[in-house]
């Protein structure tokens, strides 16, 4: 399909909220108490950097559901519950984390309880010689040269309210740099655990990952709540590929059920460089997950796969923005939802195609299954094309479970409730299926399948 | 005579609003093999679906007997862990579930139903390549979906290696035989012969009489407009291929607009 789509007009600023005052107060003087603390600690650059940042969210404000882009997401929750900094906990025992992530194998890991760097909890033995994984703190101190050039540089937080306070609260996070022609089998783990004791705490992951020209590595990032606690993770994760560079990236969002999550997903790809992402949304109780890829050379492959599955009162928005920049890149994004009981999802994909890139193929496609009357679904193709001789195609479907194909089971013995649950699980581990690091596709089709299980016992006794 | 298997007695049965079986009776013992022939829209696949359970096939009246149960008002699950098994005419497609997969749920459970130990990876790959053996076909399929991008041929294989798997009481083939070249043809009437025994009953739905060439039934019924009309022997299903099925329309039935056996 080649030609012009209309667009909205996005550039728009519609976002300040009028009673925003107080709110931004009190964010304001954590900052403020923030900064003396680290005062001195982090590089002036960083300092320069959360400060233009700060500014720029006192400027903006929390968004509201005037604000086009979040229309069908409402955060006035997150900002009438005064969420508080999240502590550095005494490292929290190793054993009540392998109760919610049963890994298997040896595998490069990096720990953060509360945001903080926990080295008891995380392992880096098995890294090659000349890989970085490290808390991004440290990595600042030694190796200030490989992060200054990056850090903050693909995330914008000109335009995002939330992205400009996770990079105005800036100090710790991870830090991951692939050198040149580096190849590093074994996935890299990154985990955030949230476990806040009781009070409502904040805390702002930052992720960077580097991979260097034909590097090549697979990254797990995942974001975990011990219990039913109620907290708020503002995620923000960048990641830069030089020419070649191929990342694997999965993200696994495992939130408490009372908890909010909101994360932007950064990605910067260079010439003839390979990123593919496989997402899992499970936890939480708003969820707004943004991904930003930015093709900005020729020859880029750009894979996104998502099943966000949610229940109850729980909310989940997917926002893609797909910008092509230059010719021959191709972009594929393939999405599922699967939404039970009073549950509401978002699904807004945009692609951008910029006049210079023509022979671009983009492709879109977001399918959901309702499970119940009452779950609902916004899902919104956005595409925008200024340049001619483009493939861009995108497709949505909103339906319910496939009567023949349950009469079939059936058929065969398996009773109607199985049925439903095997067709939930199928749905969803179609796209799952396609991960190619076996230890996170059994993991990710282990969660779902426990998700189904869950959501269907739940549903008999409601 | 052993008991009977199935009995159904005067049954009706509408879908779409529309009455398709009007007053069948037809009864089938352990060990024997029947076929039902008739022409399309005859009230074929209806019985099928009746019998199997699906939805939007309501039975208006009659009744049926499985092993002297009543079997309408299980559910079709329930039927199929009691022994019934229906091969499908059009076998559904399932997009990301693997037949290995499919096959394992099933047969869990209905060994459960029965009593047995559920299989595990190793026993259950054992028994697919044992039936697969036997039936001489390929279970190369087994790590595909579910009849997904399959052929005519590879589905209909697909349900007999499911109907040897599941070791039914009854089996009710749906034109399994429609629209299969000659081997694949073979393989079905392979996969019957082999199934024969004296433990089960049949009943072989089929629009054409050239799978009889290869089985041999104990009985032939004609079907027209939802009623046996006639009732026979093996030589029923060469004389309804000689002759077709306009010989036997009733005197005042409605003229049926479908096309009749070539």
């Amino acid at each position: 399909m080649a030609g012009r789509a209309t667009c909205p007009d996005l550039r728009r600023e519609d976002c300040a909220m009028k009673d925003i005052g107080l709110v931004t107060d009190l964010y304001r003087s954590e900052l403020s108490r923030f900064e003396r603390q680290v005062a001195g600690t982090t590089p002036a650059w960083m300092q320069q950097l959360r400060q233009a940042a700060g500014a720029r969210f006192a400027d903006l404000g929390f968004p509201t559901t005037h604000h086009e882009e979040w229309t069908h997401t409402d955060v006035t929750s997150i900002v009438e519950i005064p969420f508080t900094p999240a502590g550095r906990r005494p490292d929290i025992a190793k054993a009540e984390l392998e109760s919610v992530v049963s890994w298997v194998g040896p595998v490069h890991q990096l720990t953060f309880v509360n945001g903080h760097f926990s080295s008891s909890l995380s392992s880096l033995k098995l890294l090659p010689h000349g890989v970085i994984a490290e808390s991004l703190a440290d990595s600042c101190t030694i190796v200030p040269n490989l992060l200054e050039p990056h850090l903050g540089r693909y995330a914008q937080h000109k335009d995002h309210a939330f992205v400009a306070l996770n990079t105005a609260f800036l100090k710790d996070g991870a830090f991951i740099y692939l050198p040149p022609k580096m190849v590093v089998e074994e996935p890299i783990l990154v985990m955030f655990v949230s476990c806040p004791n009781g009070k409502a705490t904040i805390s702002h992951p930052r992720v960077l990952i580097v991979a260097g020209p034909s590097s090549r590595a697979a990254v797990l990032e995942s974001y975990v709540g011990l219990k039913d606690d109620l907290y708020f993770t503002n995620a923000v994760t960048e990641l830069v590929l030089g020419e070649e560079a191929e990342l694997d990236h999965h993200l696994l969002q495992q939130e408490s059920q009372a908890a909010y999550h909101i994360a932007t997903l950064a990605v910067h790809q260079g010439r003839r460089s390979r990123f593919t992402s496989h997402s899992l949304a499970i936890g939480s109780a708003l969820d707004r997950s943004e991904v930003r890829a930015l093709l900005a050379d020729e020859g880029i492959t750009c894979t996104l796969r998502g099943v966000y599955a949610a229940t109850g009162r729980q909310h989940v928005d997917i926002h893609t923005r797909i910008e092509h920049a230059k010719p021959r890149c191709m972009s594929q994004q393939l999405y599922k939802g699967i939404l039970s009981g009073h549950a509401s999802g978002v699904f807004n994909g945009r692609i951008l195609v910029r006049q210079d890139a023509h022979k671009t193929d983009a492709r879109q496609t977001n399918n959901n299954l309702l499970l119940s009357e009452h779950a609902a679904i916004h899902t919104t193709p956005q595409l925008e094309i200024f340049a001619d001789d483009v493939k861009c195609t995108h497709g949505a479907t909103v339906g319910q479970l496939d009567r023949d194909v349950l009469f079939y089971l059936r058929s065969r013995g398996i009773d109607l409730e199985n049925a439903r649950r095997l067709m939930t699980h199928v749905f969803g581990g179609e796209l799952i299926r396609l991960i190619t690091h076996e230890m996170i596709r059994n993991r990710f089709t282990e969660l779902l399948s426990q998700w189904t299980s869950h959501t269907y016992s739940e549903s008999l006794t409601a | 005579m052993p008991d009977p298997i199935l009995e159904i007695r005067d049954l009706h049965a509408a879908t779409a609003g529309k009455e398709i079986l009007r007053g069948l009776n037809l009864t089938v013992r352990a060990g024997e093999v029947q076929a039902i022939m008739g022409p399309n829209a005859s009230g074929k696949s209806t019985l099928a679906y009746v019998l199997a359970g699906r939805e939007g096939y309501e039975v208006t009246a009659g009744t049926v007997r499985y092993e002297g149960k009543d079997l309408l008002i299980m559910p079709p699950e329930e039927r199929a862990r009691e022994g019934l098994f229906l091969a499908f005419q059009y076998p559904i497609e399932i997009p990301g579930m693997t037949t290995l997969h499919f096959l394992k749920a099933a047969l869990n459970t209905i060994r459960k139903h029965r009593g047995l130990e559920e299989l595990d990876a190793i026993d259950f790959l054992a028994l697919v390549k044992e039936r697969a053996h036997l039936l001489d076909v390929d279970a190369d399929f087994l790590n595909r979906p579910v009849n997904a991008g399959f052929s005519g041929g590879e589905k209909k294989r697909n349900e007999i290696l499911q109907m040897a798997f599941l070791d039914p009481k009854l089996a009710i083939l749906d034109e399994t035989d429609s629209g299969l070249d000659i081997d694949a043809l073979k393989i079905v009437a392979r996969g019957v012969n082999v199934m024969r025994s004296q433990d089960r009953a049949m009943l072989l739905i089929t629009h054409y009489q050239r799978l009889l060439n290869f089985v041999v039934p104990d009985y032939v019924h004609v079907l027209l407009n939802g009623r046996i009309v006639k009732s026979g022997g093996k030589e029923l299903a060469l004389t309804v291929e000689e002759r077709g099925y306009g010989w036997l329309e009733e005197p005042h039935a409605r003229i049926s607009e479908e096309k009749t056996a070539p």
